[in-house]
């Protein structure tokens, strides 16, 4: 019971130094507020206003039909160039796609000859290249079938397939990125305030102070862990009712508690995390480094900009070390899929493993690392 | 004396607030020049408020200050008139850097002052020889003793032979055997430049009465000044502690009724602390040796020694936070053990640093220490303690704006807050003016005699170890002698025990030590300052370049980790972030199971972006197996397919794609399509037509792997936050520790300062690029096509930016944790996703194409990606170049513009 009570009262002192510092509340409030809201939206669709020109050698009806193919907002309306522009507007990344009529086209395809026509693709631009390039080969082949009288005009060659998108039917996707930005959000700022605050008290010596007073390493580690974990689940919940269901206007398929459960879970883990590189690291440089290891994989490889599965076999090995992984599968599983607990429930119990291993490893070392330092 | 002397300092109708608090109000005072003058006054009168405005350190508010013939408001007299004054702020090494060497502080202040090599080196071996500190000069500052730290901080600010020297409370937390080498030290260059003009403050009255005038503060307001002759003859009193009192009439008649304690009676119980041949060693250094006493129950021990003698580690291996080498520590009889929480209860604890919440309030911090010892009324114990320790006109202020005297005092109350059995105080009243430190006895004596609490005390004031029981006296980790102050000094043949403590000292260590005073000073010449400007502001940013590579020298770790770390995140990455999307599960609804529907889906099962999955046989589980991503597609094939394709065109299948992923959801769109399409122009190329076929040329990426812009992409993001957080971070640390004072004191300008911080963190910038390139070349087989001197450039360029933008993060942080925060938080957003990495800046729409559009980063990676795939030379990167060449000057600029040259 006293140490529920210590638990309590050192934790209360945490909010009330967080309270404190203007900065650190402010960039809570931007980080959950217009960090969400401009990554969701930022980013536009998936292909949108991409960057095309044609050299349009053939001067004929079928070419210009194809060139009045492309408009925003997928395209951004083609440009005509001379074909000797090619490498140098491509140099410069004017244009991601750059597609090459040759001569006698139309000629070719009326009279029954093979004949094709060349798409320059700025492989850099990778994702943008491997989805327009599909997206111009079947618009300019309904085109050309069409044309040639190969369908009928009032249908397509898509026609026969009916595409339908499971969870999120229009491929909007601020329904995904604001998902995503919480979730990195999260890791970011949970194991920076967290961290940065046990590493404060220690090089100001009140951890010391601390030690000397009948609390333990578990006590003092278990306060900030939720003192922080709190201040960054009342932003999260905030941001995910005002920011991702208000005005990004994203729908929550799943149960809203069952989600901020599996959130408070994943703070646990990530505070833990954070107080674990307080602990490991000797001074605010070293401990600004540490973050910087942990949680940039934490974001790039959890699966929300590379999903999982496309990642190397070796890689997803290591990524299944990361918490934000299975936060992310999980808050996906929920917001998107509408998963119930029955689906979830290993992503919680792993994250909740972790928290404690990270946790335990910290209360282990922190008596020798409250002393190392002086 | 005849003529009306010269004056140094005059200050007229002088106040500064701090917030709404009047730190002082109204002064005018005028400081003779050429003399020794101190201040003296109890904490919180405002000493060092004043000494600050003097020195120029602190920006002056209201009223006028001339210093050395100027008025300090203006810039240009500051300027001109930093290279005469010194100033050493309060607190052991306050302005040293302590990771770095002695010998490289000197030399640092030296160049900031434009000296030249052998100039600095001369200095610095006298002033070294003078000190003492000769020895040492390799030694980091941070693991010198406080005394001498105290005079390498003076070495420091006497460099460039200041006609003014101020320092702020300079021998607190100093032994007697250093304060008194430090006033001589003092009295020494006196003699040799008796144009000098000292200006300190101090809590010890002897020092004061050492000197040529001497100003009372209390409460913001000066009482009187003059020479101390003046002062006890306004007074009529001779001690000055009394003429101070006096002074201070407006609290009616001196309340100092001389403290006495009750003697000590020994109740021949256990001995609540028993030490056994306590031996500490941190690795080859023996802290402290074979050390033993027993302490009774209500006794007051004091432990005296110089500094770093291994008091303090005694201390802290009494409260178990530090485990002993050998020997053993008892408290009520059971040995010291950190897990024992019920030994803690009973003992309160005060460190030598102050050890409490700076930003909770005064109340906030007692109250909570109540709480962790489950006080049954925290708030009333919290009022009562205030108002036992005089703290009511300061309980709601913050901790950390408390001076230094009122801190301890504070310090105190929270130990007692418990009423413990044992307090262990480790130099209490260290820096706490005299009456306070009377009152801090009272209430020890009173705990002590009343309570039978036992008190383990250190201390440097002789003359409250005469008023302990019984003194232990160390040196070097040995204990020399431990018993009543009157037999020690019996045994050492003083009469004051200053003097017994000095001699035990010289005894145990076979010599004198005075310091041995350089026989010849040489003359050395003062080139007048500023003859040659350009070199001399070359001079300062080296300085501070050096001194930063210096201290980054003797943190590997830190260095390292930019090092590795940026090429585990850069491995990890690009084989990590892959848009490739292959492998995807997907499983078909087959409902017309004909010949057609099988060819159909052949177009499916064959490729390399597919794998199949076992099929499914009803809606509902095509559902499930979708909600539980089992599978990201679904293929489901109408009854009646076949039939359909034959004879009518009429023909349809439904896709079923796991939309929860947009960006994948598009590829398999994607996929989907150009499958489908496959087949149905198959179908309908039975007329007699041209084939049409598209030739995709993926230009620079040919096998269109991710790799290829990864690789060259990722160091891009690596640079940026490395070296934005590591710069906010370097700043902010010299705002937090204190150190920022010599960029306050000293001619530096702002751009100096900045672009010396900077250099050592370009050149990190630029190995890290190196390591970087090299790997994505040799590593990831990506080669370099373009111009690698352009990217070099654009690295540089690069590194300026990044670096530029974590010094304006510093400007707007004040301690290290919000500069890591806040640096992190605003360069992660622009850098990762809006910097074309993922989508071509030309894509993004409002705030992000905005960002994107001013990031560094985004010009920098076209480079790095054009540069590696597209092969382009260096004209056709000048565009990126331009921009990127704008960046660095203009947040280098704008930092400049916020970057304070004065406390507030």
């Amino acid at each position: 019971m006293e140490k529920l009570y210590n638990i309590l009262w050192l934790g209360l002192k945490e909010l009330q130094s967080l309270m404190k510092d203007t900065v650190m509340v402010i960039f809570i409030i931007f980080s959950f507020g217009f960090s969400i809201y401009s990554q969701a939206t930022g980013t536009g669709e998936t292909i949108h206003n991409a960057a095309i020109a044609i050299v349009d050698e053939d001067q004929s009806s079928l070419s210009r039909g194809i060139t009045a193919l492309f408009y925003p907002p997928y395209f951004k309306s083609a440009e005509a160039i001379d074909a000797d522009a090619i490498d140098s507007a491509m140099d410069q990344g004017h244009y991601t796609f750059i597609l090459v009529i040759p001569p006698d086209f139309e000629r070719d395809i009326r009279s029954g000859r093979d004949a094709s026509v060349q798409l320059n693709i700025d492989a850099t631009a990778v994702q943008q290249a491997s989805i327009g390039a599909a997206y111009i080969q079947n618009m300019v082949q309904t085109e050309v079938q069409r044309y040639a009288g190969g369908i009928p005009a009032n249908r397509s060659l898509e026609q026969g397939l009916v595409l339908r998108r499971a969870f999120n039917p229009n491929g909007t996707q601020a329904w995904f990125r604001s998902v995503v930005a919480l979730g990195d959000q999260l890791s970011l700022l949970t194991i920076v305030l967290t961290g940065a605050a046990l590493l404060r008290e220690r090089e100001h010596g009140t951890l010391e102070h601390l030690m000397v007073m009948p609390l333990t390493a578990f006590e003092i580690a278990v306060a900030k862990v939720w003192a922080n974990g709190l201040v960054i689940f009342v932003s999260f919940t905030l941001s995910m009712l005002i920011v991702v269901e208000g005005i990004l206007d994203v729908p929550i398929a799943g149960s809203r508690l069952l989600l901020l459960c599996g959130t408070a879970i994943y703070l646990f883990a990530a505070a833990a995390i954070g107080i674990f590189l307080g602990t490991v690291a000797r001074t605010m440089a070293q401990f600004a480094l540490l973050m910087l290891l942990t949680v940039m994989p934490m974001m790039i490889l959890s699966g929300g900009m590379t999903p999982v599965e496309s990642q190397p076999d070796w890689l997803q090995y290591v990524t299944w070390f990361l918490p934000s992984r299975h936060y992310i599968s999980f808050m996906q599983a929920i917001v998107y899929r509408g998963a119930g607990l029955s689906v979830i429930w290993n992503e919680l119990l792993v994250m909740i493993v972790m928290g404690l291993v990270f946790l335990g490893a910290s209360i282990r070392l922190f008596r020798k690392s409250v002393l190392v330092l002086k | 004396m005849a003529a009306e002397p010269e004056t140094v300092v005059r200050l007229s109708a002088v106040t500064h607030r701090y917030g709404d608090v009047d730190a002082i109000s109204k002064i005018d005072l005028n400081v003779p020049s050429g003399r020794m003058v101190s201040f003296i006054g109890p904490d919180g009168a405002g000493k060092s408020t004043l000494l600050g405005l003097i020195s120029g350190v602190r920006k002056a508010q209201v009223g006028e200050i001339e210093v050395l013939g100027g008025d300090m408001r203006s810039s240009r007299h500051r300027n001109r008139v930093c290279r005469r004054i010194a100033y050493m702020p309060q607190g052991l090494g306050k302005n040293l850097y302590q990771e770095i060497s002695v010998r490289d502080n000197l030399h640092f202040f030296g160049k900031l002052f434009g000296q030249d090599y052998r100039e600095r080196d001369a200095r610095i071996t006298r002033l070294a020889g003078a000190t003492g500190l000769s020895p040492f000069l390799d030694r980091p500052a941070g693991k010198l003793s406080g005394g001498m730290k105290q005079k390498l901080g003076l070495c420091c600010a006497l460099i460039h032979d200041p006609d003014l020297l101020i320092l702020d409370e300079p021998t607190t937390g100093v032994d007697p055997l250093s304060r008194r080498q430090f006033w001589t030290l003092i009295e020494e260059l006196r003699g040799e430049r008796p144009e000098m003009s000292v200006i300190f403050s101090t809590a010890y009255m002897d020092e004061a009465e050492q000197c040529d005038w001497i100003a009372a503060v209390d409460d913001g307001r000066i009482l009187a000044s003059g020479t101390l002759g003046e002062l006890r003859a306004k007074t009529g009193r001779t001690d000055l502690e009394e003429v101070f009192v006096a002074l201070q009439a407006g609290d009616g008649a001196p309340s100092a009724e001389k403290l006495v304690i009750p003697a000590f009676k020994d109740e021949l119980g256990e001995p609540i602390i028993r030490a056994r041949n306590l031996t500490c060693r941190f690795g080859d250094f023996t802290a402290v040796s074979d050390v033993s006493f027993d302490i009774a129950k209500g006794e007051i021990f004091g432990f005296l020694g110089s500094n770093g003698c291994g008091k303090t580690t005694t201390m802290r291996m009494l409260t178990g936070l530090l485990a002993p080498s050998d020997g053993v520590a008892e408290i009520y009889g059971h040995p010291v053990d950190a897990n024992d929480l019920s030994t803690r209860r009973r003992v309160g604890f005060m460190s030598q640093a102050f050890s409490l919440y700076s930003e909770l309030t005064v109340r906030q911090n007692l109250v909570l220490h109540a709480r962790l010892y489950h006080l049954p009324t925290p708030d009333e114990r919290a009022q009562a303690l205030i108002a036992q320790f005089d703290l009511a006109d300061h309980a709601d202020q913050e901790a950390g704006d408390l001076p230094l005297g009122l801190r301890q005092r504070l310090s105190l109350a929270v130990a007692v807050v418990h009423d413990p059995q044992l307090l262990i105080l480790d130099e209490p009243t260290s820096g706490v003016d005299p009456q306070a430190r009377d009152a801090f006895w009272r209430i020890l004596a009173d705990l002590s005699r009343q309570q039978k609490v036992t008190i383990f005390v250190s201390t440097h004031f002789m003359n409250e170890a005469m008023r302990c029981d019984r003194i232990s006296l160390m040196h070097a980790g040995h204990v020399l002698i431990c018993d009543t102050p009157q037999n020690v000094l019996a045994a050492s043949g003083e009469e004051e025990l200053e003097k017994a403590f000095v001699s035990f000292i010289e005894k145990a260590t076979g010599t004198k030590t005075e310091p041995e005073a350089q026989t010849a000073p040489e003359i050395l010449s003062t080139k007048p300052p500023g003859r040659n400007p350009v070199r001399d502001s070359w001079r300062r940013i080296l300085a501070w370049s050096n001194c930063e590579t210096l201290a980054l020298a003797r943190d590997p770790v830190r260095v390292a980790f930019a090092f590795f770390g940026s090429l585990i995140l850069l491995l990890i990455f690009s084989y990590g972030t892959s848009s490739d999307v292959t492998d995807l599960s997907f499983a078909v609804y087959d409902r017309d199971q004909t010949a057609d529907s099988r060819d159909y889906l052949s177009n499916f099962q064959g490729s390399r972006y597919f794998i199949e999955k076992s099929p499914i046989h009803s809606a509902q589980e095509m559902d499930a197996r979708l909600k539980a991503a089992d599978i990201t597609l679904a293929l489901e094939i109408p009854e009646g397919f076949g039939r359909d394709v034959k004879t009518n065109g009429s023909w349809q299948v439904s896709a079923w794609i796991d939309g929860a992923n947009t960006l994948r959801s598009a590829t398999i769109e994607s996929y989907v399509e150009q499958a489908h399409s496959t087949w149905a122009s198959g179908l309908s190329s039975a007329d007699a037509l041209g084939n049409f076929s598209m030739l995709n040329r993926h230009r620079y990426n040919p096998t269109s792997e991710s790799i290829y812009a990864m690789g060259p992409s990722v160091p891009a993001i690596l640079l940026m936050l490395f070296l934005a957080i590591l710069m906010a971070v370097s700043v902010t640390r010299e705002k937090e520790i204190g150190t920022i004072t010599n960029f306050y004191v000293t001619p530096t300008r702002r751009l100096e300062f900045l672009v010396g911080k900077q250099l050592p963190y370009i050149a990190i910038g630029l190995i890290n690029f190196a390591v970087m390139t090299a790997t994505v070349i040799f590593v990831f087989d990506v080669p370099l096509k373009g111009s690698g001197l352009a990217l070099t450039i654009g690295a540089l360029l690069y590194s300026i930016a990044a670096l530029g933008f974590g010094l304006l993060v510093s400007t707007f942080t004040t301690n290290q944790v919000s500069a890591v925060f806040v640096a992190a938080v605003l360069a992660l957003l622009p850098t990762i996703q809006f910097s074309g990495m993922l989508q071509p800046v030309s894509t993004l729409e409002g705030s992000a194409r905005l960002m994107g559009s001013i990031w560094p980063t985004t010009y920098y990676m076209q480079m790095s990606v054009g540069a590696f795939t597209k092969g382009l030379s260096l004209s056709s990167m000048v565009p990126q170049l331009l921009v990127m060449a704008i960046f660095g000057p203009v947040f280098l600029f704008t930092t400049a513009l916020f970057l304070k040259k004065q406390e507030a």
